[in-house]
């Protein structure tokens, strides 16, 4: 089975609504129904090949290039199948998605796998605000799966997340885990202010210094086993943890609080730093 | 004018169980005779006057707070397109006020009453009711908080609190008196509540709960007003509430009174683990005292959004809940509450309730004092009645439904051994006729010459859900308005009000008072007439030779 190729010829003015671009559907789609696809460009009902040069049919397995950060809902739902896409990529990439892997070599904007219960996303370049996060009146976001973020991220990552993993490998901003109810979040290069506010339960790990608020409790200098587990989970993706006792431990905040919650946050410590433990 | 032929007609006003009979129509009202014009051929079908709900929160402050603490709705629920036909909206928990219109004309509702509005924000109410197409509305004003009556009250100035009460349902061109939890929502504002009839109120020495709910019964009573005093009883949701339910229906004996949402007020035990049905305590009671009509404030499974102006209660809930939680604090006249809520089978307490609210309307043997109502959106939202009137009239699905509580329910809710099942006649009733009797529109809910146009028209069918979700037509104002499951007109309804007569002079008393204490410039609080489209005026009543 080829992979269909979608190239973006024409570059939308405004955002366009594309969430008819998952494998599911082209899965069994002929060239000419992929073509006939109905994309939202604004308030105008459009067809796709208005915009992208389509090339194959009947596959799970799509690849995308151009510059799509117009291009909203790629992969939205999606339960099957891979999408690749080079370059950068519009909001909602791969929100509601359940299973497959989406591969983005470029940035991609916020909501990424908004509400995702399962499945992969990768993103080699930054990411927006809301990764992983729950939709605005929404009890939970992630549910499951996997989100990597090689560089940075924006607000609220994994905002009211019940379960999964994200992580960032640049900085991310501020509220990171915002009504966090379960789930990791993994901080390869720290966060800006009011990391786990709200959080009811759920992991934090971040490898750098956090600015802490002050409704978490310290509550030691750990070595937990689960860390060693996870970072071999977490090696195949390119993300290793440190767990070397003899190197250093993390901080254990309790929290938030405020809440009150029975979230923690680790904050990787390496013992030269901080003579007191 | 219109013929309808052949159909089986429901029509309590007039005890009319199951008859063939033909309806003729003229300018919006049933009429004697026909002499040209269309026929519907209505042969084996259903026809029932068109549904009244006594009690549901559709247009206001509170409704409008909890749409915007609904944004999911936008993402989850049925939209309403805009057509040729009818505006653009949406359905869900709490519907916009065009949906509202076409979801309760939808199902066969024409007549329903928004039972909470502080004066404060009875313009905005009454601008709302506007947008709500096709079906006639009246409205409720919130009153037994109001700390310029309970400053009266204290003072034993009765009198004057009654033309106070008179002057108000004036100024918010309402329809009757609703009473929430008689001075808890005051003393919400110092951070309490009033549980029992002689609870202590903040701010006040003498006056307590059972004296305002008496007194205020008794004020509304002597001006006519056509719907007795519509009740939220002190101490809603709470186990072991069925004392204060049960004490202030003895202090309303020789009084007319509607009980609202009777459900929430209805529950044993002392605690949330073995909170309990005192349904059939309550019932008995109730049974036995023809002054008061109740609706059920049924509660049906699955997500919904809670509105009160019940303040202490609402913080209560989203302390147990951890939802969101609004809060409105209406000056001197109320509160306001509201938190998102889902009501799950597998929850003790809410397989209580929703079992409670089907015992009521069981149990109480009158079906011209119980009336169908989920306290729209609090226990359910009013577009799932269709799902109540399955579960009423068939023993079978209520079993079926039955199995998928919690083991631990037994001896909590006597609903297994109740094998009562509704008529369509009975059907009619709780919907229509009886909740039109209680609000005192004689013209509605009933198919007797000269009343007005408001039927239904359903097909039988064995699925009771799909039979009352689905009608044939419905006819608003004699004017078909849904026919096949589209919408076919959407015509402005009707607002009823009420003119209760007042000393004039009470004008003066007030505007120092208001001066003093209000937001508001005296002048620009009472709603103008001009406010109202539609408007139509229902003369107060003459009780037992005392009133105006």
């Amino acid at each position: 089975m080829n992979a269909i190729t979608l190239r973006l010829r024409q570059e939308p003015v405004v955002a366009l609504e594309a969430e008819v671009i998952t494998p599911d559907r082209f899965a069994e789609m002929s060239h000419e129904e992929i073509c006939s696809s109905i994309v939202y460009h604004g308030k105008r009902q459009l067809r796709l090949d208005e915009f992208f040069d389509v090339d194959g049919e009947r596959s799970d397995q799509l690849i995308l290039h151009g510059d799509l950060h117009r291009v909203r809902h790629l992969g939205r739902a999606m339960t099957r199948g891979s999408l690749t896409a080079h370059g950068d990529v519009g909001m909602h990439l791969g929100a509601h998605m359940k299973a497959g892997q989406i591969e983005v070599f470029g940035n991609a904007s916020d909501w990424v796998g908004a509400e995702m219960s399962g499945g992969k996303i990768h993103v080699h370049g930054h990411a927006g605000q809301q990764v992983g996060a729950a939709y605005r009146g929404s009890l939970a976001g992630m549910k499951g799966g996997l989100i990597i973020i090689d560089g940075s991220a924006g607000i609220e990552v994994g905002m009211r997340m019940r379960r999964g993993t994200i992580v960032i490998g640049g900085p991310a901003k501020d509220f990171v885990g915002l009504q966090m109810k379960g789930g990791t979040i993994v901080l390869r290069d720290g966060a800006e202010i009011r990391a786990g506010a709200w959080m009811q339960r759920g992991t934090i790990i971040s490898l750098k210094p956090l600015d802490m608020m002050p409704t978490f409790a310290r509550s030691g200098l750990q070595n937990p086993t689960f860390i060693s587990v996870y970072s071999s989970l977490l090696k195949p993706h390119g993300c290793e943890l440190p767990n070397d006792a003899a190197a250093g431990g993390y901080l254990r905040y309790a929290g938030d609080r405020a809440v009150p919650g029975k979230g923690e946050i680790l904050v990787w410590q390496e013992h030269s730093a901080n003579e007191a433990y | 004018m219109l013929r309808i032929t052949g159909g089986t007609v429901y029509d309590p006003a007039n005890g009319i169980d199951g008859e063939v009979k033909d309806l003729y129509i003229a300018d919006g009202r049933f009429s004697s005779k026909f002499e040209t014009g269309r026929t519907i051929d209505a042969t084996g079908l259903v026809i029932m006057p068109g549904g009244v709900d006594v009690h549901t929160h559709v247009a206001g402050g509170s409704i409008n707070f909890a749409r915007a603490m609904t944004p999911e709705d936008h993402r989850r629920t049925q939209a309403f397109i805009r057509s040729k036909t009818r505006r653009s909206g949406l359905g869900g928990m709490a519907p916009t006020t065009f949906a509202t219109g076409y979801l309760y004309a939808g199902m066969g509702w024409t007549t329903v009453n928004e039972a909470a509005v502080p004066v404060l924000s009875a313009r905005h109410t009454h601008e709302e009711l506007r947008d709500i197409p096709i079906v006639d509305k009246s409205s409720l004003v919130l009153m037994a908080n109001n700390e310029i009556i309970l400053d009266l009250l204290e003072e034993g100035e009765d009198e004057r609190a009654k033309h106070i009460l008179a002057w108000h349902i004036w100024a918010a061109k309402s329809y009757g008196v609703k009473a929430v939890n008689p001075g808890g929502v005051a003393s919400w504002k110092y951070g309490n509540d009033a549980k029992h009839l002689t609870s202590k109120i903040d701010g006040y020495d003498h006056v307590t709960p059972g004296t305002i709910i008496t007194k205020f019964a008794k004020m509304i009573d002597e001006l006519g007003i056509p719907h007795p005093l519509h009740l939220h009883c002190n101490n809603l949701g709470a186990p072991g509430n069925v004392e204060t339910t049960l004490e202030t229906m003895r202090h309303l004996e020789g009084s007319r009174a509607h009980f609202a949402h009777l459900q929430y007020h209805a529950y044993g035990g002392d605690d949330w683990g073995n909170m309990r049905s005192e349904a059939a305590q309550l019932a008995d009671y109730f049974n036995a005292h023809p002054n008061m009509t109740t609706d059920a404030g049924a509660v049906l499974f699955g997500d919904t959004v809670t509105i009160t102006a019940d303040g202490p209660w609402q913080h209560l809930l989203y302390k147990l809940t951890g939802r969101k939680w609004g809060n409105l604090d209406v000056e001197n006249e109320t509160g306001c509450g509201i938190v998102p809520y889902t009501y799950r089978p597998s929850n003790l307490v809410n397989a209580v309730q929703w079992a409670v609210g089907l015992e009521l309307l069981l149990l109480i043997n009158d079906p011209w004092r119980v009336f169908l109502s989920t306290d729209h959106p609090n226990g359910a939202c009013f577009w799932r009645y269709p799902e109540i009137i399955q579960l009423l009239m068939c023993s079978d699905y209520r079993n079926e439904c039955m199995a998928n509580l919690p083991p631990n329910i037994k001896n909590k809710i006597s609903l297994p051994e109740i094998d009562r099942e509704y008529t369509l006649y009975e059907i009619a009733t709780i919907t229509s006729a009886g909740p039109s009797r209680a609000l005192g529109l004689p013209q509605k809910g009933d198919l007797g010459i000269g009343k007005d146009a408001d039927l239904v028209i359903y097909h039988q069918d064995h699925d009771i859900a799909r039979m009352f979700g689905h009608p044939r037509y419905v006819f608003k104002g004699g004017e078909i308005v849904i026919e096949e499951g589209d919408i076919r007109e959407t015509p402005d309804g009707r607002e009823y009000l009420v003119q209760p007569s007042y000393d004039p002079e009470i004008d003066k008393f007030l505007r120092p008072l208001f001066e003093d204490r209000y937001c508001m410039s005296f002048e620009n609080y009472p709603v103008e007439m001009e406010r109202i489209e539609r408007s139509q005026i229902q003369d107060c009543v003459t009780l037992g030779g005392e009133g105006e």
